[in-house]
This record gives C-alpha cells, sequence and structure tokens, in this order.
C-alpha cells in the first residue's frame, strides 16, 4: 500500500476556490463547499448568491455585528458586501433556473460517470426527506461541480457507474474534487485531472467503482495546510 | 377612504376556515409571521394545509400550529431546519402529511397563481423521484416537466413598514417568500414592524404593493 496524505475538507474547498473565475456568480451548497468562500484566490471579485434571496453574500458577522434578518440558505447569519442586493424568493431561483449563474459547488452522495448527482437523500427512514434548492441548482447553474469525500465512511466508492441513491438530476456535474483527485465526466465517463501524492491511478481505481483514465497530463493534487 | 389595519391579531386571522390553504412567509424563522400564526392557534382553525420552505423551527409560530395538530399537510422543500423538533415528531408519527417540492418550484408555482397562468414547464425534477406520474414534454431538444400553480386560502406575509393602503417594505433576507406569497392568496394578511403615514415610503423601494395586501397588523418578534 502506498502513503499518501488526503486533504481535508478545508483543503478541498480550497482546491475547488481556485478554479473559481474572475467575476464569477457561484452558489455554495451546504457542507464543504461553503468552505469556499474562505479561499477566495486574491484580486478575484466573486459574487455570492444565496437562494433566500441575496447576491454579494459576505462573511459571517463579526460579534456585536450580528443581524437576525440577514442569513444565508443554511440558515448561518451573513454579512453583505458593498454592491450587494436583496430580491424576492422567485427571483432568486429565476437567477438558477435560467442559466444566470455560471457555477454551482454542491456537496454530494454519488456521482455518476455520466454527470448524475445524488446530494438529497439517502431515503434515511429515521427522518424526513427535504430537497431544498437542490434540484434547482443542480439542473439550472451553467457549471455544476461537486466537493465530497472520495468514498463513504465505510470506504465504498462514490464515483460510481450508476448513483445508488435517488437523482438530484441527471447528467449535470462536470468536475468532482474529493480528498484523494480532481475527476472530470466528459462523454466518455470520469477523466482523472490530479491525484494527491503517493497514490496511483492503479490506486485510485481501487476506490473507484467507474472506470477511470488518466488525463494526457495527470497533475499532483496539494493544497497549502490549512490547519 | 383605505385603511387595511386590523386593531388586533385576532381580527387579523378572523374568519379563516377550517381546511384552508395557508401560505406561510419565511425562511427558517427568517421573515416568519410568528404571531399570525399563534393567533391561528387560539382562533382555532383546524385541518389546515401549510405551504412554507421549511416545517417550523422551535415550538413557536408553524411548530406551534403543527404541535396542536392543526395542520394535516405541509407543501415544503426542506422540512428539516434549525431546531425542527415538532415537525419531525409529528412526521415519525404519522400524522402529517408531507408533500416535497423543489425550492424554486414551490415559490414559482405560487408566482404562476399570482399571475393566473395554468401552470409551467420546469427543467427542474426531470428524470427524479419528484417528477414521477407528471406530464413531460421536450421543448427545443430539451426535457421539461409540467408543474401547476399554487394558491392560498390565505398568506400569512411578515413585513418591516406598511402605509395604511398596505404598500410594504421588508429588511434584508426577511423577504424570501414574502412578496411571491402575498400575491397569491385570496386573503393576504400581513404582521408589520410600523405603519407609517401614507406617502412616507419611497415608491422606490416598496417590493409589495398595496393591491395584494387585505389585512394588516403591527406585531413584535413573539418573547
Amino acid at each position: 500500500m502506498s502513503d499518501f496524505t488526503p486533504l481535508t475538507r478545508r483543503q478541498i474547498a480550497w482546491r475547488a476556490a481556485q478554479d473559481v473565475a474572475d467575476g464569477a456568480y457561484v452558489n455554495l451548497g451546504i457542507g464543504i463547499p461553503t468552505l469556499v468562500a474562505d479561499y477566495v484566490p486574491q484580486g478575484r471579485e466573486i459574487v455570492f448568491h444565496s437562494e433566500n434571496g441575496i447576491l454579494g453574500v459576505g462573511p459571517a458577522p463579526a460579534p456585536g455585528e450580528e443581524d437576525p434578518d440577514l442569513i444565508n440558505a443554511g440558515k448561518a447569519l451573513v454579512t453583505l458586501l458593498p454592491g450587494g442586493a436583496y430580491f424576492t424568493h422567485s427571483d432568486a431561483f429565476l437567477m438558477i433556473r435560467g442559466g444566470h449563474l455560471d457555477l454551482a459547488l454542491l456537496g454530494g452522495f454519488e456521482v455518476s460517470e455520466t454527470g448524475d448527482l445524488a446530494n438529497w437523500t439517502t431515503d434515511d427512514p429515521n427522518m424526513s426527506p427535504g430537497v431544498g434548492g437542490a434540484m434547482d441548482l443542480a439542473s439550472g447553474a451553467r457549471s455544476v461541480r461537486v466537493l465530497m469525500q472520495h468514498t463513504t465512511a465505510k470506504g465504498g466508492p462514490r464515483l460510481r457507474r450508476y448513483c445508488r441513491y435517488p437523482l438530484t438530476a441527471p447528467r449535470a456535474v462536470s468536475r468532482v474534487y474529493t480528498d484523494l483527485a480532481v475527476v472530470d465526466i466528459g462523454p466518455a465517463g470520469f477523466i482523472v485531472q490530479e491525484i494527491v501524492a503517493g497514490l496511483d491511478l492503479a490506486g485510485l481505481q481501487a476506490r473507484t467503482e467507474a472506470e477511470l483514465t488518466a488525463a494526457p497530463e495527470l497533475g499532483v493534487l496539494s493544497a497549502p495546510d490549512l490547519g | 377612504m383605505i385603511d387595511k389595519q386590523v386593531a388586533s391579531l385576532a381580527e387579523a386571522v378572523a374568519g379563516i376556515r377550517d381546511g384552508a390553504t395557508i401560505l406561510c412567509g419565511g425562511f427558517g424563522a427568517v421573515g416568519s409571521p410568528d404571531a399570525l400564526f399563534e393567533a391561528l392557534l387560539a382562533q382555532g382553525a383546524r385541518d389546515l394545509i401549510a405551504v412554507s420552505n421549511n416545517a417550523g423551527s422551535g415550538r413557536r409560530g408553524l411548530a406551534a400550529l403543527i404541535a396542536a395538530r392543526r395542520v394535516r399537510r405541509v407543501i415544503c422543500s426542506y422540512p428539516r431546519t434549525t431546531d425542527p423538533v415538532v415537525f419531525e415528531e409529528e412526521y415519525r408519527a404519522g400524522r402529517i402529511e408531507l408533500e416535497l417540492v423543489p425550492q424554486g418550484t414551490l415559490s414559482e408555482r405560487m408566482r404562476c397563481a399570482a399571475a393566473g397562468l395554468g401552470g409551467f414547464w420546469s427543467p427542474v425534477g426531470v428524470g427524479t423521484r419528484l417528477a414521477e406520474g407528471k406530464e413531460l414534454r421536450t421543448i427545443d431538444g430539451k426535457e421539461y416537466v409540467l408543474e401547476m400553480p399554487l394558491k392560498g386560502d390565505v398568506a400569512f406575509i411578515r413585513a418591516d413598514k406598511a402605509d395604511r393602503w398596505g404598500n410594504l417594505t421588508y429588511r434584508k433576507s426577511a423577504r424570501n417568500f414574502n412578496p411571491v406569497m402575498a400575491m397569491a392568496a385570496d386573503l393576504t394578511v400581513v404582521q408589520l414592524r410600523e405603519v407609517v403615514p401614507l406617502g412616507e415610503l419611497d415608491p422606490e423601494v416598496v417590493a409589495t404593493p398595496g393591491i395584494f395586501v387585505d389585512r394588516m397588523v403591527v406585531a413584535g418578534d413573539l418573547t
């Protein structure tokens, strides 16, 4: 067994943030994607969208600066950046569905080799199901990228030929960032762009159900120590 | 003279019938007209259908109505929000029905009803469980599902300021579902922070014109 170090959740978010273009309008899903806002590279102006009706979402408020009427879609208190705007919920989703949003970075349970995404329910009988804006974002944003662990807690694959869990949207995802690799979805399936040092394609394949193809210039997935 | 302000919370919810469909403003607890829910609890209407993004936080507001088993069915996108204790308990016990709707489809169905339209073709949900049994159509090579309008008998709205004509403003993200719900019900009832003299609201910042508003009452946060 080779010796390698998976990325932390923060490092996955950092890696995804490096690919967000200057000027992009972006929605961040709950979980690892929320952390992306902390790692936007200097010099890039990125406008974060929130489903409840905000463009220009800023960081969490400083103590004493909280406004109970200003939350994001995850119900966390946030701030509004200069240039930000409030609007009604139906317009927030018009932006999503109408293809006005450049990018949605979402969490996932499973992604298939055709880009199908499953991220809304595991059919756990112990809790009520909830879909929120997951289907709108997955089918509407111009680009959908998923941030998740490469395998389940038990080591099972999350990059699969077909999703086992109920779909959020078919043929939606173009790229997946995991703790082990950056993987694109192309017409012929999964194409590995980067793998963490110490793990080779065969090692990654052993942790993936669907067949992987290496990109012509396979890179090393690395991120700074973020504590 | 037009004056939509009523004297009390009891008057604001008077006449709401058993079985009514209530559009419930708010996103989580923000922008939720909790005082109206509690007034409806005292009024006694039951067998209600609640249309809401979430299914109530803690034990106040919509959660109080659900806890008292006045709500037969919840139509929402995400029942589990901050502290969803009441809904989860009722749902697990099989005492409440849940209709799950993608979040943007929820507001667009109401906008559709408000606009007098008979439905719309949405790409959201195609190829998933939530489109099962619904009509599909391919338009310009893309698949869509038919979504039907969703109208309320009543809308419970939370706004910031209003004048006596019922022109409304909202605060920050407390706007959320309130403007679309205010347009989509036969009876729109508003919980307000403040009423200001006619002419004092900047017409450029009115987010809900008074034509959509029937009753309003000043009430603060529940304590």
